[in-house]
């Protein structure tokens, strides 16, 4: 699925960089977390292809996202990053995206839209 | 160990504003030399929860990274305590003694050690009261 397509899935709203270039990209599963263990631990593999959907909105996350190759954050629960946060973003040229919808509402919405899990 | 590239970084205790920045750079430098994203991606992920674990649970510490001829990257993470009083249950998934301040930051899930293992093709722990030391190894296919 488009980011584009997720961003309306979830009437979400860009915190960085939001060119042609970074909606048209697609992407095929979903790893929803507050732990960035976990984040650590379970993405393996598609990290291109893979929404990083949390709760978690500091600058832990990005760093996160750096060491795993994952381009695309969705923060939930109408969070937003702090500017130097979103200038770190920017700096790692990842996308990041803020939806009012919480953890388990957003996951559905995605889910039903046939976005699915990292395993499959 | 005849080494191709050799740095050495230092990690404060409780500094959660720049917790990643010396992994950050280790992925970048071993980038550069042309570790794959695959292998550098296992590395990106062991050195960021060692650092972290040095900031949240060590006196903070030291962190050096080697590269062998044969492009094996040896990465050591050495604190000067307060160590870990028993090992067997600090590497069980799911164990921690994380503060408040850390689990607020994301950590805590007593993931980290057990995660490092499974990426790394060696490791070594070594901890007393006087301190901890984690050495992990990387072997790239070349
Ligand atoms: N360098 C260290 N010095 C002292 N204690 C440590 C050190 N590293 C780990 N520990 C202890 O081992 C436990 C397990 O560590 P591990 O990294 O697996 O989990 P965690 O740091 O608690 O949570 P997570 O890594 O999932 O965020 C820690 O809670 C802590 O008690
Ligand atoms: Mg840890």
């Amino acid at each position: 699925m488009r980011a584009k397509e997720i961003a309306d899935a979830l009437h979400a709203v860009p915190l960085t960089l939001w060119e042609e270039e970074h909606q048209n990209h697609e992407y095929k599963n979903v790893f929803a977390t507050d732990l960035m263990s976990d984040a650590l631990a379970m993405i393996q593999d598609e990290e291109e292809s893979t929404v990083l959907l949390t709760g978690l909105c500091n600058t832990q996350t990005l760093r996160t996202a750096e060491m795993l190759d994952v381009r695309f954050i969705v923060f939930v629960r109408g969070k937003f990053l702090l500017d130097d946060a979103i200038e770190m973003a920017k700096n790692m040229g990842i996308v990041c995206l803020a939806t009012d919808y919480t953890m388990y509402d957003a996951c559905g919405r995605l889910y039903l839209k046939g976005l699915t899990g990292i395993y499959g | 160990m005849d080494s191709i590239l050799h740095k050495e970084y230092t990690v404060v205790q409780d500094d959660y504003v720049n917790a990643g920045k010396v992994s950050s750079d280790i992925k970048s430098t071993l980038s550069e030399i042309g570790i794959s994203p695959k292998v550098l991606r296992k590395i990106a992920v062991a050195s960021y929860e060692s650092e972290i674990n040095l900031i949240i649970h060590a006196y903070g510490g030291k962190v050096f990274l080697d590269v062998g001829e044969d492009g094996a990257v040896y990465l050591v993470f050495k604190d000067p305590g307060p160590g870990i009083p028993d090992l067997e249950k600090a590497l069980t998934p799911g164990w921690s003694t994380a503060s408040e301040k850390a689990r607020g930051m994301g950590f805590g899930a007593g993931m980290g050690l057990p995660n490092i293992q499974r990426v790394s093709d060696d490791f070594h722990i070594e901890s007393s009261p006087e301190g901890t030391t984690l050495s992990l190894v990387f072997r790239s296919p070349v």
